[in-house]
């Protein structure tokens, strides 16, 4: 019975592991391919070898990688776009989801049906529209002290992060989350004499970290790793994102040690992010959502 | 990610259904309105509006223009005025053959990908749901394809898929040289299937991680009152586990056929539709004539239909996975 017992666990376990090598394996063979120069990538191909940094080890690739393209310019977008995406994100989200859960609105029943509505909109069908129509918005710039007016957002990166700041399914996160704070606490806080965005920002977000942190990835990641959109508005060389970066290796004759340095280049920050953050994102992400 | 339909159900009975005594009360507490009303209208609204005015203009009037321009002949950028030209662009899409093997080929990819890929992710969040030593380990790269980006998937996998590429030479080695692999994405029989195991691969993780939500919440008495009923293993999954897991069962689902009915990026970096054809989706053919053709008009219509394809198929998926009283 008990040696009955343990064979189901190993065998348990040999499936996880089975899995874990299935999920991995590409991933791995990328990053060392990255470091190996070509013929050693091929040659390696027949063997374990290609799953372990032997033989001819070296970060050229990297270099040459910096090289070629404007790496660095396209990894400094992508931070600077993505970072502010997540942080106007995470504010308009929350303060519009406290007003919909904490306060007491004529309307608001209305207005979160029709937040709620745009989840069933895929952004594939509003993508084409949308560049029409970000073309015909107007556009203020400073120069100097004058400002200067003009049309169309196409090729800025306002165009990459304002269209994306309010979602609906980050408000729902926060609608959620908010909802299991007690409500006595935003009576105490009204009876101290504190005001409506003063008990938002004092006491409903400082307990909110969870939400936040959810809200935080689930919004970086689309943002990092965005691709039709980008394509279709940016043209510049110097506002392109990381993802668009990759057609620069799309050409015959490319170095697959070069290609795999970039694409790891572009990875590596996300899985160090994703693993700093991963306790809090796997026990909130869908937990909420799941609920209905 | 921002696409995700909830399952959600409508509120349990608010003061309409209340009885009629609440009901006069709330009546009473509405004629003597408690101080500060007014002001927590204002604020509320004031909290409200920069979510609500962007989702209205990045949302809502894109979703109407794209409904109008579907019957014009706007182009990104031309010199013409915009004009209406009825269904002209909905008449040269119906009678595209490009179209009908993009639909098919989207219906390939579903079909496949649906059942396949929530089966897949369901049998990792069992693996993975119960405590044990390296739990989040496991977790942690079960889900690590998913923090790769489909880009940087289609173009490893791109590599990997090739007649000298890793999958070849894999497959080689555990057959003891007796399979030899085709050139995956060039031959139009093996480009799709090789487009849909990447896919899963990618994706799977995700979805395992709403199924793991709904497995921590089901409660662990149901699983110790059916330990002492003397169950089995099969018996257990069948009349706990897979009763528990309805709300998440629906989001699964929803969220797989979406994703899928809306495939792209693979396509766009893999294939550009090709073999002959044989990759082509709807979107990457709105795309190509949105994009590369600049006609916005064209590319509308085909949203539209894209757009009318997935409320179709989620309207008809929430009603057979409804709850049944």
């Amino acid at each position: 019975m008990k040696n009955q017992l343990l064979l189901k666990t190993a065998g348990t376990m040999l499936v996880r592991i089975l899995f874990a090598v299935v999920a991995a394996f590409p991933i791995v063979f990328m990053l060392v391919s990255s470091l190996k120069p070509d013929q050693q990538i091929f040659g390696d191909m027949s063997s374990l070898a290609a799953f372990l940094p032997v033989g001819n080890i070296s970060f050229d690739n990297y270099t040459a990688v910096f090289d070629r393209v404007p790496a660095a310019r396209f990894l400094l977008n992508s931070v600077g776009v993505s970072a502010v995406t997540v942080v106007l994100g995470i504010f308009v989200n929350s303060l519009c989801a406290f007003a919909l859960s904490r306060m007491q609105i004529r309307g608001k029943k209305i207005v979160f049906t029709a937040i709620l509505a745009t989840l069933i909109v895929p952004f594939q069908t509003l993508a084409l529209p949308l560049v029409w129509w970000v073309n015909q918005l107007p556009y203020f710039e400073l120069n100097g002290f004058s400002l200067e007016f003009s049309k169309g957002w196409l090729d800025t990166y306002q165009v990459q992060i304002i269209p994306f700041i309010a979602n609906a399914f980050s408000i729902y996160l926060f609608h959620q989350y908010f909802e299991s704070i007690p409500k006595e606490l935003d009576e105490a806080a009204r009876i101290d004499g504190a005001g409506w965005f003063k008990i938002y920002r004092r006491v409903v977000m400082p307990l909110s970290g969870p939400a936040t942190a959810t809200v935080a990835i689930l919004t970086f990641l689309p943002a990092w790793n965005s691709y039709l959109w980008p394509l279709m508005v940016v043209q510049s060389e110097e506002l392109r994102p990381v993802m668009i970066g990759i057609q620069y290796f799309f050409q015959l004759n490319v170095s697959w040690g070069e290609v795999m340095a970039y694409a790891s280049l572009i990875t590596v920050p996300v899985v160090v992010l994703f693993i700093a953050f991963q306790r809090s994102f796997v026990n909130s992400i869908a937990s909420s959502g799941v609920k209905g | 990610m921002a696409t995700v339909p909830l399952p959600t159900r409508p509120h349990p009975a608010t003061a309409e259904a209340a009885p009629p005594p609440s009901n006069a009360k709330d009546k009473a507490r509405r004629a003597h309105r408690r101080p500060g009303f007014r002001r927590e209208q204002f604020s509320g609204w004031g909290m409200m509006a920069p979510a609500a005015l962007l989702l209205l203009a990045f949302i809502f009037i894109p979703a109407i223009l794209g409904f109008g321009l579907a019957f014009t002949n706007a182009r990104l950028i031309s010199p013409r005025p915009v004009e209406f030209v009825g269904v002209e662009n909905f008449a040269r899409l119906f009678s595209d053959p490009t179209f009908y093997r993009a639909l098919l080929n989207v219906a390939y990819f579903t079909v496949v990908i649906v059942p396949v890929q929530s089966g897949l992710a369901l049998v990792m969040a069992l693996l993975i749901n119960k405590k044990f030593r390296g739990v989040n380990f496991f977790r942690t790269v079960y889900f690590l394809p998913v923090v790769t980006s489909m880009v940087v998937v289609s173009l490893l996998w791109l590599f990997m898929y090739r007649k000298d590429g890793l999958i070849n030479e894999i497959l080689s080695a555990v057959s003891f040289g007796l399979i030899d692999g085709p050139d995956w994405l060039g031959d139009p029989n093996t480009a799709m299937p090789a487009i849909i195991i990447l896919s899963i691969w990618q994706a799977a993780g995700f979805h395992m991680i709403i199924w793991l939500a709904g497995l921590q919440g089901i409660s662990g008495e149901l699983y110790e009152a059916s330990q002492l009923d003397g169950t089995s293993r099969w018996q257990q999954f069948r009349y706990v586990t897979w009763p528990g897991l309805f709300h998440a069962r629906s989001l699964v689902l929803v969220t797989i056929t979406i994703q899928a009915l809306g495939l792209f990026d693979q396509i766009s970096v893999m294939t550009q539709g090709g073999p002959m054809d044989s990759t082509t989706t709807i979107i990457y053919e709105a795309v190509q004539s949105g994009y590369r053709q600049q006609e916005t008009s064209y590319a509308s219509a085909i949203s539209l239909v894209f757009f009318v394809l997935v409320l179709i198929v989620s309207a008809v998926q929430r009603y057979l996975t409804r709850e049944k009283d």
